[in-house]
């Protein structure tokens, strides 16, 4: 399950409406994007995240898809926050449930490292200097690349 | 075709969408890039480095040599920082 919203989520409360009544779950893994106070050594103080509407949906929807497919899952959800948030808030929140542990690990990594350069998210940050559109980092086209398969194009 | 703008794209042109009519020798997105850069001003500025942009064609990310029509949803952006 895919959501785009506006408002906070409250982990707990997801993990648990994932695991309850689901007992065949033996392994659960989650990551959560925070915002954070700082870019390089300037102090930030907002990021307002903008994003696709429709495109967004559908990608987020693909990729759990594509999750499902590389692993056997048991269940997926894909949180992702929009609008403006302060340093401290949630961005994203990353559930995968498996049988057992390796398959929610790894298919949890490679849904945030697609998030990362698939969604179409872009990121605004408030600075002291200004307003500064976040830049894409190689580092993260390099770290969504490792889970191209040899048949992918 | 309706052409979307999103991150520095939208901010430097100024606006989030518009509906144009582009000359009918437009009919690639390299060829509507070109089209609105020669119309100067805030699309020059916001499309000078046009291979830091971005393209989405019907919401599917596509190639600089992507056909299309008049039917088509085009977006243009930098490269997406999801997550």
């Amino acid at each position: 399950m895919i959501r785009v919203q506006t408002e906070d989520f409250d982990i707990g409360a997801e993990i648990t409406r994932i695991t309850e009544g689901n007992t065949e779950i033996g392994g659960l893994a989650s990551f959560v994007g925070l915002v954070r106070d700082y870019a390089g050594d300037e102090k930030i103080s907002a990021m307002t995240l903008e994003h696709y509407p429709g495109m967004t949906e559908n990608k987020l929807e693909a990729l759990e898809a594509e999750a499902r497919e590389r692993w056997q899952l048991q269940d997926v959800l894909i949180v992702h926050r929009y609008g403006r948030l302060e340093p401290g808030d949630r961005i994203v929140l990353v559930v995968t449930a498996s049988p057992h542990r390796e398959a929610s690990l790894e298919s949890c990594q490679f849904l945030i490292d697609w998030l990362k350069t698939k969604a179409p998210f872009w990121k605004l940050e408030e600075r002291e200097s200004g307003a500064q559109w976040v830049e894409s980092r190689e580092t993260d086209s390099v770290a969504a690349e490792r889970w191209l398969r040899v048949t992918d194009t | 075709m309706q052409v979307l703008y999103f991150g520095w794209v939208r901010s430097r042109i100024g606006i989030a969408r518009e509906e144009l009519s582009p000359p009918d020798g437009v009919n690639n997105v390299a060829g509507l890039i070109e089209w609105l850069k020669a119309r100067g001003g805030v699309y020059a500025d916001a499309l000078e480095n046009s291979a830091s942009v971005r393209v989405a064609v019907n919401q599917e990310i596509a190639p600089l040599d992507a056909a299309i029509t008049d039917t088509d949803e085009v977006a243009l952006f930098p490269p997406m920082t999801g997550g």
